[in-house]
């Protein structure tokens, strides 16, 4: 027995040796010395405590919030197009028509730039387009997306990680399929793609299980950070006068022939022309315009994101063979220093707050395990799920109609992040041709970098007074959340904040940093009082 | 570049006594570093007693006894702000400080990072994933910030810091709608239960599982299982998950030193020594969880060790490894160093997965030593003999606890 104990000396005061009796420090066989005593200093010790100061009752509660201003009316300010939906698509259209000289004003119904289940929760990849259904606008969008990416992403202080990908086969079936693979990507104009065999793939990936018997290369297969480049893009946009309106819900509209008159939950508003980018609420939103073509049936896929130890384990983008059901579960190093798997597919109704589940989560860890086996010494630091706006259609639904001044951008699912700058060419050509009209573009466009969170690229904590780090997990400095809470476009929401920075989003999910980051947001557009996901 | 005899990472209890010790011992260039603006650790944020009974002879809030840490080690060389980013070989350490990065190289290391709990992720709790879900060491800090981040909340865990986050919802004037226990008995000394049953009206809910999480923006509910299979719906717009220790050791997964395996923690020997002879570990890194107390107590005893390698190294010629089986989940040191210090009761700690009952049993080289018939209890310390018999001879020692 230890000093607790030894402390029941005459002249230490009673409420002290009561205490001491509380303390995790009864004998080594745990039975109590002395029940009575032990009762008595319990009852002291409630009595102690409840004489402590209590809280000022007035502590802050959760703040609702903040009001937004309402829509200039349109005795103001008249927009040439209004696009519906701050996802990565609706961020990457509104920054061409910008660009292109157009006043586009941007609304999402949610407090931020990518609220929606789609952007916000995927699997950071950069598709070169190897797979895609050959021919389809899809495969159009993704390889012009992929390719304009590259060419911008310099200027916008954008981050790569140039991966690579192994479609890895495990069984002798799966080996089969891999030349069809490699000729389906060469068909799709991916032609670095060849087979490996198991020799030198395990020779690239020494930590994948020896089960694997060969995989097809994908080399410039890549992972990029899935936040950051919608918030370059609306930058850029609202440099080039473009406005963002956010909780603005569009409820219902008329279209008088000329003009668009929308009600939102901000106020009326009118415009020239729409573009429908609302993902998962895509076919409500083309409601409005007419019975939509396309149901959004909402796919969910589930992640899991090991700790930053697992990182060294993989260095390419593990893909399986796929089956005829399902493309199935990635495993994949993050761009910021963390190691992925999945996506699950699952057929959900609920087009917002998609929900994990347990035992779907262990399925993943085990699977990722199977394919990487020292993964079972990591630890998991988060989970989460992202909701794809899937249709009946296996194809993209995208439609202009230039008499109701209307465009469609449904059913981006799986492949958004990637083909999003090619989808706002095509949407561009579409308007240019057939909406009739004209802007005068920028001539010399503003570029607006954002700050890089991602590893392979410094880091403000890095930089020679960087200053105070706040979270300790990512590394993230305060300077860095007192700019992204302020500024011309400050993040929304606590979720905004967060994939901006990265605050919070570590293996302590906010233990150390948690508070002080709240204290940090109060009173900001940010504001938000306790941890979650928005 | 910067160098010193000792460097601790970590000012919290175990850090700050082990400074403390350090300096009375004579080192000459002792340095402490912590990654927060001040030091204290943990005990910052608990707001209410009991703290500080060993080290003080007091009873002290958490905050209170945090300031008295710093107090004791006045004078000792305590950077704030500094964030250890690598341990490298040879006591070089990579750090940040609001400058920049930057290094410092030390002839013993000390780590003392510490330990924090299970967040929901790492559970991996189904439902969705709304804000006011957060761990006690969260809900700490903003109450200490005088914000109440939920009104109604429900504690996950029966462990003593389970409790801690019942006094703090109260002070906080926030409702608590239940704490749960998965287990049929509450993890913390029995009748702790008392309190939030007839004191603050609070149920304990035992052999309930926490099925998911419910709520939009904002939890809205939590949906439990209880023991008998049906479920219930608890609505609240807080979670708390307490307990579940951790070590904070994302310094040693980067590194070279041996780690115990399915644990994190770093692994020692009886001088707290890591596997280079360099680095020590002190404290809550090495388990989880002990009071302040004890890790202070720790610090202490590893520093001491520290100042007599400064003085007269002793590399171990030989190292007897010490192993043992479920359910027994961690037992520290990991191994005796020979020649050595005798083991001390205070050292030789071991924890178990789950409640067991049955014979504890030390065997070396395969003969058994000592036992003991106990029921054994998950979190919870579990000593062994104050002195062990003699190892000289031996090469192995083996920790099995044999159910009945």
């Amino acid at each position: 027995m230890t000093g607790y104990a030894g402390c029941h000396t005459r002249g230490m005061g009673h409420y002290r040796l009561l205490c001491a009796s509380l303390c995790a420090e009864i004998g080594p066989d745990r039975r109590l010395t002395d029940p009575i005593r032990w009762l008595a200093g319990f009852a002291s010790i409630l009595v102690l405590t409840f004489s402590q100061p209590v809280l000022n009752a007035g502590g802050r509660v959760a703040p609702t919030h903040m009001m937004r201003s309402p829509i200039p009316d349109s005795s103001v300010e008249i927009p040439d197009i209004v696009v519906i939906g701050a996802g990565v698509v609706g961020c990457a259209v509104t920054r061409l028509f910008a660009l292109s000289g157009a006043r586009v004003w941007l609304l999402e119904k949610g407090p931020d730039l990518l609220s929606s289940s789609a952007s916000k929760g995927n699997s950071a990849i950069l598709h070169t387009g190897f797979d895609a259904p050959p021919g389809t606008l899809e495969h159009q969008c993704i390889q012009a997306g992929y390719q304009e990416y590259l060419d911008l992403r310099e200027k916008f202080n954008l981050p790569l990680l140039e991966t690579g990908a192994y479609v890895v086969a495990w069984t002798d079936e799966e080996l089969d399929a891999l030349p069809h693979i490699v000729e389906k990507a060469h068909h799709n104009h991916v032609t670095d793609v060849r087979i490996v065999d198991r020799a030198e793939l395990l020779r690239a990936e020494p930590n994948l299980h020896p089960g694997a018997l060969g995989a097809a290369h994908i080399p410039r297969e890549f992972v990029i950070d899935p936040w950051s480049p919608s918030l370059a893009y609306v930058r850029q946009a609202i440099a080039h006068g473009a406005r963002c309106f956010f909780d603005c819900e569009v409820q219902s509209g008329r279209f008088d022939g000329q003009m668009w008159a929308l009600d939102t939950s901000r106020g009326p508003l009118k415009t020239r022309a729409v573009i429908n980018c609302a993902g998962l609420f895509g076919d409500f939103v083309e409601a409005i315009n007419a019975p939509s073509p396309f149901e959004i049936r909402p796919r969910k896929g589930q992640f899991v994101v090991f700790d930053k130890s697992a990182y060294p384990l993989v260095e390419s983008i593990i893909l399986p063979v796929p089956t005829a059901r399902t493309k199935g579960i990635l495993v994949t190093r993050t761009i910021f220093g963390n190691v992925l798997v999945g996506p699950t597919a699952e057929d959900v109704p609920e087009r917002d707050y998609p929900t994990v589940d347990q035992g779907t989560l262990k399925n993943l860890i085990a699977q990722a395990i199977q394919k990487i086996p020292a993964l079972s010494d990591h630890d998991v630091t988060a989970i989460y799920a992202g909701l794809r706006p899937a249709t009946q259609f296996s194809e993209y639904q995208v439609r202009s109609q230039p008499d109701r001044r209307w465009i469609t951008v449904g059913g981006i699912r799986s492949t958004g992040l990637t083909a999003s700058l090619g989808i706002a060419r095509h949407v561009w050509s579409l308007y240019e041709k057939e909406f009739g009209g004209s802007f005068t573009p920028a001539a010399d466009p503003v570029w607006t970098p954002v700050p890089n969170i991602a590893e392979n690229a410094p880091r403000a904590y890095q930089q020679p007074g960087g200053g105070e780090i706040v979270c300790h997990c990512e590394w993230v400095t305060r300077r860095e959340i007192e700019d992204a809470l302020g500024g011309e476009f400050p993040a929304g929401s606590l979720g905004g904040l967060k994939r901006r920075t990265r605050a919070m989003m570590g293996r302590c999910q906010g233990f150390y940093c948690g508070a002080h980051v709240a204290a940090l947001a109060e009173g900001k557009r940010a504001s938000a009082p306790a941890e979650g996901t928005r | 570049m910067d160098t010193a005899d000792v460097v601790i990472i970590g000012a919290g209890p175990a850090g700050l006594a082990a400074a403390r010790v350090l300096k009375a011992r004579g080192v000459a260039s002792l340095v402490v570093l912590d990654r927060e603006q001040e030091a204290g650790g943990v005990p910052r944020h608990c707001g209410h007693p009991p703290f500080g009974l060993y080290e003080f002879r007091r009873v002290l809030t958490g905050p209170a006894y945090a300031r008295k840490l710093r107090e004791a080690a006045a004078g000792i060389d305590i950077r704030t702000g500094v964030t250890v980013t690598r341990l490298g070989e040879g006591g070089l350490l990579s750090i940040v400080t609001p400058a920049g990065e930057d290094q410092i190289r030390a002839r013993r290391v000390l780590l003392a990072t510490g330990t924090r709990e299970t967040p929901r992720s790492a559970r991996l709790v189904s439902g969705t994933r709304p804000q006011g879900v957060m761990t006690t060491g969260t809900l700490q800090q903003y109450v200490l910030r005088g914000v109440r981040p939920v009104r109604r909340a429900v504690v996950v865990g029966t462990e003593l810091v389970s409790f801690s986050a019942l006094l703090t919802l109260h002070d906080a004037g926030i409702q608590v709608a239940a704490m749960i226990e998965e287990n049929a008995r509450i993890t913390f000394q029995r009748p702790a239960d008392l309190f939030p049953r007839l004191v603050l009206g609070v149920p304990v809910l035992l052999n309930t599982q926490i099925i998911a999480i419910e709520g939009g923006e904002r939890v809205e509910a939590v949906l439990i299982r209880r023991g008998g299979g049906h479920e219930e719906r608890i609505p609240c717009d807080g979670v708390i998950f307490t307990g579940q220790y951790i070590p904070e050791n994302a310094l040693l997964k980067h590194s070279h030193l041996e780690i115990t395996p399915g644990l994190g923690a770093p692994s020692i020997d009886q001088t707290y020594r890591c596997s280079d002879g360099v680095v020590y570990a002190a404290g809550n890194v090495l388990r989880p969880v002990e009071t302040a107390g004890w890790a202070y107590r720790e610090g202490e005893a590893a520093a001491a060790m520290i100042a007599a390698s400064l003085k007269t190294d002793q590399p171990a010629t030989r190292s007897i490894p010490i192993t043992w089986d479920a359910p027994i989940t961690i037992v520290t040191p990991q191994r005796i160093s020979l020649p050595g210090p005798a083991l001390d009761a205070m050292q030789f700690k071991l924890r178990v997965s789950r409640q067991a009952v049955g014979r504890l049993r030390l065997l070396i080289d395969g003969r058994e030593l000592w036992s003991r018939h106990m029921e054994a209890l998950p979190e919870r310390r579990i000593d062994l003999p104050r002195r062990l018999p003699s190892l000289e001879g031996a090469s192995r020692i083996h920790i099995a606890f044999q159910e009945i």
